[in-house]
This record gives C-alpha cells, structure tokens and sequence, in this order.
C-alpha cells in the first residue's frame, strides 16, 4: 500500500475513533468497525482496478475530508440486519460509507399506498465529506415514490448509499436527481432486491459534480419482478461521470428493462458500465438493455461497455450502445421549418434528454429538470 | 414571378442530376412535376429547401427576386418556403406543439409579427389541424414519433397550414398514402391553396392530381423538363406511361 493511503488511513482512523466514541452503543458499532476495517484493507479505489479503469478517485483521496457526522443511535436490531446485507466491500467508498454513515431507515407497511413522494435532500459542504445511507423497506404490496436529490453548493464529497428492499407485490417509483455543484465529488450507491411479481421504475439523472459515479445493482429475488431502470447524464466542461450498473435475473420469468442516456458537451467524460446477467434457471427473461450518448464536441468522450451475459435459452434479451452526433436529416427537417441552427440543434438534444425526464411523473421535479436541461443548452425552448 | 429557375444544374456526390432545368412559378399557382424514378425530382425539392448534401454546379434560383440559393435552409423557410418531405423526420421528445409553436415564432420575429404563448398557441393550432382532421391528441406527442404514414404526411400538411408558405413544395406527399389519407392530405392542400401562396406538387403519379389540380404540369426525364402543358398532360402521361417521355430526354 502506498504511503498516501496509509496517511488517509491515519486522518480517517482519528475520525472514525471520534465517530464511533460521539455515536455511542449501538446495533451498528460491530458493522462499522468491520466496515473500517475493509476500507483500511480496500483503500481507495485505484484506476488499475478493472471497475474503475476510466474513473481516477486520486482527487477525492487526495483531500483530507472533514468528517461531521454524530451517528445514528437509534438503530434497530432489525434495521442492522438490513445494513450488514450492505455489499460494503465492493469498494473503499462503500466500506467508508457504512463505517460513517449516517442511517435513515424508512418501511412501508404492508399494502399501503404512501401518496406523498418521501423526500431526501443533500447538500454537501465545502471540504466536508457526507455519508448518507438510506434503507427503504416496501413491504408486500405496499407503494411509494422515493426522492433522493443531491444538490451540495461547494466542493464537498457526498458519497451516498441507497438499499431498497422491495417486498412481493410492492411498487416502488425511484427518482435521483444529482445535481451537486461543479466542482463536488459524488459517490453514489444504489442496491435494490425485488421480491415476487414487485416492480421498481427509477429514473437517475446526473448533471453535477466534477466527479461522480453511481453504481446501482438490482436483483431478483422471486419470479415476476420487473424493473425500469433509466438514467441520463448531461455533462460539459471538465464533469466526469460514471454509471457501474449491473441487473441480476437469478430467478425465471422477471423483466428488466434499462435506458441510460449521456449528453456530453466541451471536454466532459461519460462511463456506462452496465452487465445484464441471465442465469441458468433464470427461463423467461425479458432483458432490454440500452445506452445512447450524444456527443456535442469533439473533445467530449464516452467509454460505453453494455455486457449481456445469459446463461439460459428461453430468453428474450438485447443491448446496444451508440455513441454518435446529432442527425444531420433530424437537423436539416428542422431548419426547413424555420429553427435557426442553434435552436435546432438545441431542440434536437433537449429531445434526446427529454425521453428520460419525461417518464418523471412527479411536475415539480420534471419541470426542473426540464429548466436545469435548458439551462445547460442556454437555450429557451 | 415568385420563383424562377434558370438552367439549374445539381447533384450529389458529385454526380450531376439536374441537367438544365428551367420553371417559372407565379403566385396562385400550382404545378405539378411529374417523372419516373431517378429523373431528379427529389433532388430539385432538396436543393430549392437547401439541403447540405446538394450541390448546385451552375445556374440560378431567383425567389421574389432574391437568389435563394444564397440563403441558408431556415432562412428560406422563415421567408415562406416551405418542403413537406416524403420522408418526415422523426424528432422524439420534441413535442408537435413545442415544435410548431417554436417555428411559428421564429417566422413572426422574423417578419416583425406577434409572437404567441404556449395558450395562445395551441388556440391558433386547434383550428388549423381542422385542415387535416388532425385531434389535439397529436399536438402532445414527439413530432412523428411512432405517426403512421398518412399521420405522418398530415403533420407535414399541418405544418404547412401553421407556417402559411408562399412557396410549398410537395415532395411526393402522396407516397405510401391509403386513399383516405390520401383524401385528406390533398383536401388540407386545397383548403391552403390560395391567390398569394405557389404549390409545387412533386409526384410519381396521376393519381393525386385526381385531387389537386394542377394549373401546370412538367415532365421532368433525365434531369430535364421534357414535357408542359396543363392538367390533361398528367392524364396523357398516366395512359402512355413514362417511357412516351423518356425519349425526348434523350435517355433509354
């Protein structure tokens, strides 16, 4: 290990001691030194790592990040449990995340239909690091709609975890905006279990951060589940985004459909990593996977890597990923109608965005998103 | 005269098409340009909407008095030129309103006219989609995204009665039509054709001039106008076919 992780070790040991000493007894204290423990063994990620081959966290290690969290003392026996089926190993940022994080848990009783959308808002301070970590339990048949929306005004990190545990029959809608400033890191896990005949639709859309990455893995754990997982990012200057994804049909007869989008302008970078896995028992699949990126300068770059791997014949599978430009035909019907070019070009992409926002059932958010696409294209539309 | 054209020669790809083709276009006018495959009809409708991909080798387009073949696509469209396409072009997540309204508004900037809110907007639409028995149902979705093809050829026809062209040219707008749609396609033609606008009917064949009739048809073969004459010459054309022309086009 090298000596710049070893003095991360340091700074982050001092913080950990007070964290856990402010946080108290607690359900979670075993979890969260184990989960340091991984993170001492783990370090940050290094770009020699197959899964962070394009995203270099050497500018997030770098920094010795505040840590202000106090803890959260109130967990359940219960809700640890949940916690500890957290896959905090998968990277240092996960472990970092658990061993800190800042717990709100949320169960959806049995058949109800919450109305209101629950809520959660970040915002991440100028050298501080947050951990939040959200456990959501839908029990059977009950329904919801979940917000999580990022929106740190300052070089802050977020690195954020998401586990939602969707009961058999329950529906849960999932919405992601992250919008952090500019110049923020944000780290992002989502982990989500579908159970019998349950559905998850979740639209993730990245616009901010100097750096981010989000990683969502969904699997199956009972026959007729489905999942809509779509997602759009929208990056210009220097942003690097980064989306891990993998969809796991371990069980028959589920349904997964996944449309991510990438609109890429000035010299940003986008990474869609996404593996489709169809296991051998796993008959009757519908597995659709897709990820189209927009490239609006030369100097813009996607590393797109969509991976089927099946492993039963009984299936109904496709992927594709396309980089590419706007359609000189898609162009030219426009000005013939009278658009200036500008505005026609802006149209064009504001209209390769929209398939992803306009699912967004909820007004508000969509209508901001809408604005924050509009923003980004400098474009009245 | 609102468009004249002069010994136009054009192509693509550096293959000539147009060999010399000349038409005279006045207002109230509609004509209807006729020939088989191959014979340069598509090209003239891109390269009077000023398609990139064309090129004009020599010659001259004059439209009220202007060179249009100075102007930039969206200029030509914002001072009344107007193509529908044989194929209209799929634009998803763009709503027809959104569309529409943005095009309506840039013409009327253009011209110093009022420029209409999303309301007003969809005021002033609901009654030109009457011209082509189009429901408010189409103005929400993408332009064309998943339109048949008569919905298709319709919106363009729609589009044409939002944008009120003094210049439209029918690029084949009867292609892949049933004849209901077909019916009402040229019925909206009819209803917009007027004393101050020219419609230029590019087509394979007679059967849409059963519903649009033409002030004028020209033969073009070979990259030429071959053949004029008034409305009766389409139905000559319809009985001998179009080897009766290629003759004088010096092809075979």
């Amino acid at each position: 290990m090298s000596s710049v992780s070893t003095e991360k070790e340091t700074h982050f040991s001092a913080a950990f001691r007070e964290f856990v000493e402010a946080e108290g007894p607690s359900p979670m204290h075993k979890l969260r030194v184990d989960a340091f423990d991984a993170f001492k063994q783990l370090g940050f990620p290094h770009p020699k790592l197959e899964d962070w081959k394009y995203t270099n966290s050497a500018a997030i290690a770098k920094v010795d990040w505040k840590v202000i969290g106090e803890g959260t003392s109130t967990v359940s026996q219960e809700e640890a449990d949940k916690l500890s089926g957290f896959n905090y190993r998968r990277s240092g940022f996960t472990a970092l995340n658990l061993a800190f994080g800042d717990v709100a848990f949320v169960r959806i009783p049995k058949d109800e239909s919450v109305e209101e959308p629950i809520e959660f808002d970040f915002g991440g301070e100028d050298g501080v690091a947050i951990f939040p970590h959200i456990v959501i339990v839908a029990e059977p048949g009950s329904k919801a709609t979940v917000i999580e929306k990022y929106g740190s005004t300052a070089p802050g990190l977020t690195n954020a975890a998401v586990q939602i545990f969707v009961g058999e029959n329950a529906n849960i809608t999932h919405y992601r905006v992250q919008k952090d400033s500019a110049d923020a890191f944000h780290i992002s896990t989502t982990e989500v279990t579908i159970g019998r005949d349950g559905r998850y639709d979740s639209t993730s859309v990245n616009l901010g951060g100097a750096l981010s990455r989000h990683e969502i893995d969904v699997r199956f754990t009972a026959e007729g589940g489905e999942a809509w997982i779509d997602g759009l990012y929208m990056l210009s200057g220097s942003q690097h985004s980064d989306t891990h994804s993998v969809i796991d049909h371990t069980v028959p007869n589920c349904t997964s459909h996944q449309n991510y989008k990438g609109v890429l302008n000035d010299k940003s970078r986008g990474v869609f990593n996404g593996k489709v896995f169809v296991r051998e028992n796993a008959h009757g699949t519908d597995a659709q996977q897709s990820n189209k990126n927009l490239l609006l300068s030369n100097d813009a770059r996607v590393d797109t890597k969509p991976q089927l791997e099946i492993f039963n014949d009984d299936v109904k599978c496709s992927h594709g990923a396309t980089v590419g430009q706007l359609e000189d035909e898609e162009l030219f019907y426009l000005l013939t109608r009278g658009l200036p070019e500008t505005l026609a070009r802006n149209l064009l992409t504001y209209g390769f965005a929209e398939e992803i926002i306009s699912k967004i059932g909820i007004e508000s958010i969509k209508s901001e998103l809408d604005g924050m696409v509009l923003n980004r294209l400098n474009a009245k539309i | 005269m609102l468009l004249e054209v002069k010994d136009l020669h054009a192509g693509i790809d550096g293959k000539e098409i147009l060999k010399g083709l000349n038409l005279e276009v006045n207002k109230g006018e509609v004509h209807a340009i006729m020939g088989p495959n191959g014979s340069g009809k598509s090209t003239l409708s891109k390269v009077l909407a000023g398609h990139p991909s064309y090129e004009v080798i020599s010659g001259s387009v004059t439209y009220e008095g202007k060179d249009l073949l100075e102007l930039e696509p969206d200029e030509r469209a914002r001072d009344g030129v107007f193509m529908a396409f044989q194929y209209p072009v799929e634009v998803p997540g763009v709503s027809n309103s959104q569309f529409l309204r943005l095009a309506y508004n840039e013409k009327m900037k253009h011209h110093g006219g009022e420029e209409l809110d999303p309301l007003e907007f969809n005021d002033y639409l609901k009654e030109k989609a009457k011209v082509v028995e189009m429901s408010e149902e189409f103005f929400k979705r993408s332009v064309n995204e998943g339109f048949s093809g008569g919905e298709k050829k319709r919106n363009e026809i729609l589009q044409m009665a939002v944008l009120e062209p003094k210049l439209a040219i029918l690029d084949e707008t009867d292609s892949g039509l049933d004849i209901d749609a077909l019916r009402i396609v040229a019925e909206g033609v009819n209803k917009l054709r007027s004393s101050d606008n020219a419609i230029i009917l590019v087509t394979h064949y007679q059967r849409l001039l059963n519903y649009i009739q033409p002030d004028f048809v020209h033969v073009l073969a070979g990259g030429k106008i071959v053949k004029e004459g008034g409305k009766e010459l389409a139905l000559e054309l319809e009985e001998k076919g179009y080897d009766w022309v290629k003759g004088a086009a010096g092809t075979h």
